[in-house]
């Protein structure tokens, strides 16, 4: 780890004014960034934690029933938070299914939301890596790829966002707030990462010295809390990013679908939110075709990105699984193992 | 730069002077307090090692840095035990034989203890074990691990319900 200077700011906007040096990076509860510094990756000259900014801790309900989420709420704390989860109960399972108790006992929403992506290239700086390296190149194409993103990449860059938590949010329409150095503002947290494209450097939309302090999920995304689910398929049981996950939440009308909400994750470098499959089930009855087709038309511009190719019919079997655990119902209680296709207790079945 | 920072350690109050702000709570307490029970395993917060009790929460002391801590009531495996007498975590992982080498041990044990004071496990072993995953054994002793931290959860609880019976 290089030397810096650690200052600790009691305001947000002392942070912002601290921030604006160049070199400067916002510090969380560090679970990503510190293990960034110590393997080379990151090299600030200056460490601005943020841990002490009050405020930002709170979780508060909203007048017509939205929550807004401090950018400092531990990931335990708010997966716990019985309102939260019964409110918005594929968020809890996907928080729950990421990281272990330790990290998520330290991890912060805002810390989540902004994580880099674990590509092995990135990481490793023997690597060529666009992202880490602007013009070097990318190891990862042409190298070990099989978990890497098959959509919405570009030859320069083929990383995926690693965030469980981002994708029932961005399936629920969560606004990030944010306060830099020209004022606060608001962005959707579906335009918060960016694509790679030409510039994959450039990992989110945030200007320089912008800081998260609260995301907000609107009072809408309360009408799935009977039908939302997370699942995640990883290379082991518990403790590992997903190969690829889905978010699934239906809003039914009888036996008809009023409205349908899917997102993907561990399929690109942003959390994936599938508009055409969910349009494709509005006012539709659900039916194992129906959500097939919905599969089909989330995952209908994937393309490989190297030896992934499996990654995309996976994706759809993992929507349509979703889709109909969803439909199944909320689980009564927390599944043993949060969003696992293999806990022996499951949750859904006992009702379906 | 100096950083003054206070903390309470397995109740002491400790004041440190940090010279360098890189030092993270393991190698605070590894180092410079010579508390070597947490491990240093990977470093990385991947293995669960270094696992310690921050303000009553367990967390990956390998992935925090000491000068953010000021103020912190940190706990630690060698302020688990009462004098002569283990405590009832500490008890059940000989009882189960709840390791080999014991290298991961302390981190289990101040995981387990984390474990049962979030009390979301219930006595579901599926539960422990997905909430015990942070921990990595490489001897495998993870049979052994899952019935200490049952038998252990069993005799606080126990514990706690004598308590209220006497009062």
């Amino acid at each position: 780890m290089n030397r810096f200077d650690y200052i600790q700011p009691t305001s947000v906007a002392e942070a912002i004014a601290a921030v604006s040096e160049p070199g400067s990076v916002y510090l969380g509860a560090g679970t990503n960034l510190l293990d960034l510094m110590k393997i080379g990756v990151s090299r600030p000259q200056r460490v601005v934690d943020i841990t002490r900014l009050p405020g930002l801790d709170r979780i508060d309900w909203l007048p017509g029933g939205g929550v807004r989420i401090g950018a400092l709420v531990r990931n335990s704390d708010l997966a716990y938070d019985e309102h939260f989860a019964k409110t918005f109960p594929a968020v809890a399972e996907a928080l729950l299914s990421g990281a272990s108790a330790q990290l998520r006992n330290a991890a912060t929403v805002g810390g989540n939301l902004m994580q880099r992506t674990r590509c092995a290239y990135f990481q490793d700086l023997a690597s060529a890596c666009n992202r880490r390296a602007p013009g070097s190149g990318c190891d990862a194409l042409g190298g070990e790829n099989r978990l890497h993103a098959v959509l919405g990449w570009s030859g320069h860059c083929i990383a995926t966002h690693p965030s469980d938590f981002c994708v029932p949010l961005v399936a629920l329409d969560a606004v990030v707030e944010v306060e830099g150095p020209h004022g606060t503002r608001e962005i959707a947290l579906d335009s918060l990462h960016a694509l790679p494209g030409s510039t994959p450097e450039q990992e989110s939309t945030l200007a320089a010295g912008e800081l998260i302090t609260a995301l907000r999920l609107p009072a809408e995304a309360a009408s799935f809390a009977d039908n939302a689910r997370y699942l995640k398929l990883r290379e082991r049981t518990s403790y590992a990013f997903a190969v690829v996950s889905a978010a699934a939440a239906l809003e039914m009308e009888g036996d008809t679908i009023r409205t349908a909400r899917i997102a993907l994750g561990g399929v690109a470098a942003k959390p994936w939110r599938a508009r055409e499959a969910e349009a494709s089930l509005a006012g539709t009855k659900p039916t194992a075709e129906a959500f097939a087709g919905a599969a089909e038309l989330a995952l209908a511009e994937a393309r490989p990105s190297g030896a992934n190719a499996f990654k995309i019919e996976l994706a759809r079997r993992i929507v349509a699984r979703a889709l109909n655990f969803a439909l199944a119902g909320t689980p009564q209680e927390m599944p043993a193992l949060p969003a696992s296709p293999f806990s022996t207790n499951p949750g859904a079945y006992h009702v379906a | 730069m100096a950083l003054s920072i206070s903390l309470s350690v397995n109740g002491q109050p400790r004041d440190v002077e940090l010279d360098d702000p890189r030092v993270t709570l393991l190698d605070l307490l590894r180092e410079r307090l010579v508390l070597a029970g947490a491990k240093k395993g990977c470093d990385r917060g991947q293995c669960g090692a270094c696992t310690v009790l921050v303000d009553g929460r367990r967390i990956n002391s390998c992935l925090v840095l000491a000068a953010s801590l000021d103020g912190a009531e940190v706990t630690t495996i060698e302020g688990l035990a009462d004098g002569d007498t283990l405590h009832p975590v500490q008890a059940a992982f000989i009882a189960h034989d709840g390791f080999q080498c014991g290298y991961c041990t302390p981190g289990q044990i101040m995981s387990a203890v984390g474990l049962i004071a979030e009390g979301h496990a219930g006595d579901d072993p599926e539960r422990i074990r997905e909430l015990m995953s942070g921990n990595i054994c490489r001897c495998a002793a993870y049979k052994g691990i899952t019935e200490a931290v049952l038998d252990a959860q069993n005799t606080l609880a126990g514990a706690q319900s004598s308590r209220r019976d006497a009062a």
